[in-house]
């Protein structure tokens, strides 16, 4: 007798399930993952923690982060570190309705959302640390020209579309000795919201007011140009055109060549020093709580040595939370990536900079902070 | 019924519409050496003007097609010229189609076997920052989330489909049968914001499930399976029906044992062709299921990573450097397409071996 | 063969359990359906809503949900129809080529391998978007803008990368051609037996026959396959994110790198980093696109309906 289909389909989906299962012992390389069992609360000196550590928030940061889980793996083999790249704002959202233990956010929080955190973090209120600064290049394309210089202004203008070809004047006189040919220009931009953009436009409305009409907005406002989805698509939008020029993180820039933009009286290439060093000059936004680090960056700075245009993103948790094991696996967690070991981690995996030991002084004390009950 | 058509009778000179008084063909061989003439002259007037592989095909496709309804035209007359012209246009559209399905093809075999060993397949991402890694935890995810999907949108959507085909009178079936046009032309992407507010309603926002994307793949999938199997439903014939009325067998009992045994190669078919629409999915997993680095198989707790999703991040927001997670990238997009070719197969051996008998 | 939508009449009177529950849970499964979409366009209206209600200058773009979302369906249309001007003359000739030109053995394998391109995943379409077809089509559109750029199509300038327009109409064409071709397959072969002898036993040659027989009677069918295709174009989502060059504005300018975006393709891109209002428009915009792709699905329906009561094959 034949089964009906609804049988058999539910014997296919049972068998399968049962494969899964009998399969499911795991892949390889997380064999290692059961090896600790729980106990946080013993007092030993570096006691193995176990547990799930869910964050969600940026998609800058998610090269990073799976270089800190990577690393964080070897210090604490029982410890998942679950990071969903959603974005900046729903990180902070669902950060602040309770879906995860920390948000990572291109962002500090605002206003409105302080007094939300209130709720989700009760008195002791929120922890937000700068520790991941990836420095945002100027990509450009143009065979023939290895060295480019650009003051604001003229970044402005290209982006703007009002400046059209390689060889306009306004180029010229920041490049006196580059021959730069009369190829049109593509301005390549981000067709996704992201914090990228934001900051870019934020650096653009910072230092070239008079040319750069759009503001600090996540989406691109002006509706010219070549447009990439994500980094990725950016990049590759800007190598394969020739005369095609973008903004990107500056560890995605692979061949392509990098401009330099003038600060002050200098013109500065993008590196993670000078990231680092605009972020470690920039003051903290003032009226915050003890351990919220965020901080107003100077895109403006002047200061030799110092790139304006950086992303800097934050992690932000609370500094009590409810669950004991979460604050635990919170404060080991940070711990780790302020720390110069995750850092470097950090930068090998994403290419970001390594903050100053002057901010991992400050965030290291923030992290010890972490604790738990309400 | 035969599709061929038997060729037309060479000696049948009034036609119904033509004033040809003679009809003449060209010899059997004669249209195919006017084309490749044709086509000759085009490889030449693209050397002329500079080789390129592209422009010499688009030349010698153009010129021999030409070619040849000139030819037809000055020796076979207006009428089969017209017909030649019709042959080889057909025939070039089928080329045409060819060449975007050989060359998506080739573009993933190439790029998607640099990652093909055996640690995509028995490692995660866990731990890993750059090089190496796998798909293990992403190829799981898959497979659960899309059986979890046909655990729910099956049994609905057969059920669904013996309601209209043997239920089916007065307005609410009318109403369903409009309501799964409706649902057929749900976009993806709404289909998962929608699993995604649901779950939310209940979870609070941020939830991130795998039964959600279950659920979002299902509002996707249900509707084609309710269609496939009323086609199929409709094809039972009524006399089997009828004859299991007569033997005084109930009518519930009749659609189980009489009606779906009949139509069991159909559902197969139209089953797997149903799952093998939504394994590939991408947008509603994104807004439902998330991504982790790490395996997890259980959909009812936790993000699970899923094939396409993992194809997505992975080219989209690549590491230092971008590379191996585009290698990555490719090598997932490369398993999708060989999971979602084996089931079309499967649906094959499904319709060939599962045909009803219907001489016992 | 008989198609049975009006089973007998209940062979007796007295309703057994079974019969009941078996019944009961189809008429069930039928109503969770209807459940299950109403809930899908209610949660598209409540979630709207807030768009519609809030003042213009707190949306996106600042002038309100409309203006926000024109130029997303005019992209949207823009690069259906464009797919479907190029998919559905093909899939036509490749469903003629199937039916009628080559042996009935090969048919069904060639009919098989068309299909396969419906059963690839959009994913991989965009992924083949960007890394091939957009590169092979820059030296077309350089040469496009320089002789054709009378035409306001191919005004120009040229994408230097290749990702327009133009580019995604493809890239749609190629996926909705197995759509359109496969219920066009279906007409055609139906086309009736004794309409296409006795046009070819007058002595008509075989694209007489077509034009004849086969074509009046598949017209609507065409029609139908053509806009469930559209259908399908409307609501792709990742294949265009992937693979066009979105800027914004309206623009008829097929070859440049200066794009509307589409519905579908903008909430993906825009969703992950929304919060607060902004998801709200973009909601508001996914039910736009519902209630577009909604009217096509229903007017394809119609055409198709429509053929079934007026032919007279069976």
């Amino acid at each position: 007798m034949k089964l009906s289909t609804t049988t058999r389909t539910v014997a296919v989906s049972a068998a399968l399930a049962g494969t899964l299962a009998l399969t499911a012992c795991g892949a390889s390389n997380e064999s290692s993952g059961t090896a600790a069992s729980g106990g946080g609360s013993s007092a030993s000196s570096a006691p193995q923690l176990s547990g799930t550590l869910v964050g969600a928030g940026s998609s800058a940061q998610q090269a990073a982060m799976q270089g800190w889980t990577a690393g964080y793996t070897t210090v604490q083999p029982g410890v998942t570190v679950n990071y969903d790249p959603v974005g900046s704002g729903g990180g902070r959202s669902q950060f602040l309705a309770g879906g995860t233990d920390f948000a990572g956010s291109d962002a500090a929080l605002g206003d409105e959302e302080l007094t939300q955190a209130q709720d989700r973090c009760g008195r002791g209120g929120v922890f937000e640390l700068p520790d991941y600064i990836s420095p945002i290049a100027l990509v450009y394309n143009l065979p023939g020209v290895d060295d480019l210089n650009l003051a604001p202004a003229t970044i402005a203008g290209i982006f703007t579309g009002a400046i059209t070809s390689w060889n306009d004047p306004a180029i010229t006189a920041d490049n006196p000795d580059a021959n730069l040919p009369s190829t049109p220009i593509t301005a390549v931009h981000r067709s996704d919201k992201s914090g990228t953009t934001e900051n870019f436009t934020d650096y653009l409305a910072a230092v070239a007011p008079d040319v750069w009409i759009g503001g600090a907005v996540q989406e691109w406002p002006v509706p010219s140009g070549e447009a990439g989805a994500q980094t990725s698509g950016l990049v590759a939008a800007v190598q394969s055109g020739e005369g095609a020029i973008g903004y990107a993180d500056e560890s995605q820039a692979g061949d392509l060549s990098v401009a330099n933009v003038k600060v002050g009286s200098d013109y500065v290439a993008p590196s993670a020093e000078a990231a680092a060093a605009v972020v470690e000059n920039s003051p903290k936004v003032s009226g915050r709580g003890e351990y919220d680090l965020a901080i107003e960056l100077q895109r403006d700075t002047t200061g030799s040595g110092e790139y304006p245009i950086v992303l800097v993103s934050y992690h932000i948790g609370c500094i009590r939370y409810d669950n004991q094991d979460t604050a635990e696996l919170a404060k080991s967690f940070f711990g780790y990536v302020v720390s110069e070991d995750g850092q470097q981690a950090a930068a090998d995996a994403a290419g970001s900079a390594p903050i100053s030991d002057t901010l991992r002084e400050q965030a290291q004390g923030a992290v010890d902070a972490i604790t738990a009950g309400s | 019924m035969s599709t061929s058509t038997s060729p037309a009778p060479a000696t049948t000179s009034a036609g119904p519409l033509g004033s040809i008084s003679q009809h003449r063909r060209l010899p059997r061989f004669g249209a195919a050496g006017i084309f490749a003439v044709g086509a000759a002259a085009g490889i030449m007037l693209s050397a002329v003007t500079g080789f390129a592989l592209v422009l010499a095909a688009i030349y010698a496709v153009v010129l021999g097609t030409a070619g040849l309804h000139v030819g037809s035209r000055l020796l076979e007359g207006r009428r089969t010229a017209a017909d030649r012209l019709v042959t080889a246009l057909v025939r070039i559209a089928f080329a045409l189609a060819m060449v975007p399905l050989v060359w998506l093809v080739w573009t993933v075999v190439s790029k998607g076997t640099a990652r093909l060993d055996g640690a995509f397949f028995n490692q995660s991402m866990f731990g890993i920052a750059n090089e190496g890694g796998g798909a293990y935890h992403a190829i799981m995810g898959t497979l659960i989330i899309t059986a979890v999907t046909a655990v729910i949108s099956v049994p609905v959507g057969l059920l669904t489909a013996i309601y209209l085909v043997e239920y089916g009178h007065g307005k609410l079936p009318k109403a369903i049968n409009l309501l799964v046009d409706v649902m057929t032309g749900i976009p993806s992407i709404v289909a998962g914001l929608f699993a995604y507010a649901l779950f939310s309603l209940f979870f609070g926002p941020g939830v991130r499930l795998g039964i959600a994307g279950a659920v979002a793949l299902s509002v996707l999938m249900t509707p084609v399976v309710v269609r496939s199997a009323e086609e199929v439903f409709k094809l039972v014939p009524n006399e089997l029906r009828e004859a299991s009325y007569a033997l005084g067998v109930p009518k519930w009992r009749t659609i189980v044992k009489v009606v779906i045994p009949t139509a069991i190669a159909g559902l197969g078919t139209g089953i797997t062709l149903a799952i093998a629409r939504v394994i590939g999915e991408t947008a509603p997993l994104l807004v439902t299921v998330g991504i982790t680095a790490v395996t997890n198989l259980d959909p009812f707790n936790g993000r699970i990573a899923t094939l396409p999703v993992f194809a997505y991040y992975q080219l989209t927001r690549p590491g230092v450097p971008p590379e191996f997670a585009v290698d990555r990238a490719w090598t997932a997009a490369f398993i999708l397409i060989i999971l979602v070719m084996a089931l079309n197969v499967v649906a094959r051996l499904i319709s060939r071996f599962f045909a009803p008998k219907t001489g016992r | 063969m008989t198609t049975t939508s009006a089973p007998p009449p209940q062979p007796e009177p007295k309703r057994r359990v079974g019969d009941r529950v078996f019944a009961g849970s189809a008429k069930g499964a039928g109503i969770l359906i209807l459940v299950v979409l109403a809930g899908v366009a209610v949660f598209l209206v409540t979630e709207a809503w807030p768009a519609f209600t809030a003042s213009p200058a707190d949306l996106a773009g600042g002038e309100g949900v409309l203006s926000y979302v024109a130029p997303l369906v005019f992209g949207t249309l823009l690069a259906a129809v464009i797919a479907l001007l190029i998919a559905t003359p093909l899939a036509v000739a490749i469903a003629l080529f199937i039916t009628y030109y080559v042996p009935r053995r090969l048919a069904a394998g060639l009919g098989y391998v068309v299909d396969l391109l419906a059963a690839i995943p959009s994913i991989v379409y965009g992924f083949w978007g960007i890394a091939a077809l957009a590169p092979a089509l820059v030296p077309f559109y350089g040469w496009a803008e320089r002789n054709l750029g009378f035409i306001p199509f191919f005004a120009g300038p040229a994408s230097a990368t290749g990702r327009t327009m133009l580019t995604a109409g493809l890239v749609l064409a190629v996926m909705i051609l197995p759509i359109i071709s496969a219920i066009s397959r279906e007409v055609f072969s139906q086309a009736p037996l004794l309409h296409r002898e006795a046009a070819l036993a007058l002595g008509a040659t075989r694209w007489e026959m077509i034009t004849m027989a086969v074509l009046p009677y598949g017209k609507s069918g065409i029609i139908g396959g053509a806009m469930l295709g559209l259908g399908r174009a409307l609501g792709e989502t990742l294949a265009i994110a992937l693979v066009l060059s979105i800027s914004g504005g309206i623009s008829f300018n097929l070859i440049s790198n200066t794009n509307p975006g589409t519905i579908a393709a903008n909430i993906a891109l825009q969703f992950p980093e929304s919060t607060g209002l902004d998801v709200n428009t973009l909601i508001a915009s996914g039910l736009v696109l519902f209630v577009i792709t909604l009217a096509v699905n229903m007017l394809a329906r119609w055409v198709v309906n429509r053929r079934a009561d007026f032919s007279g094959a069976n």
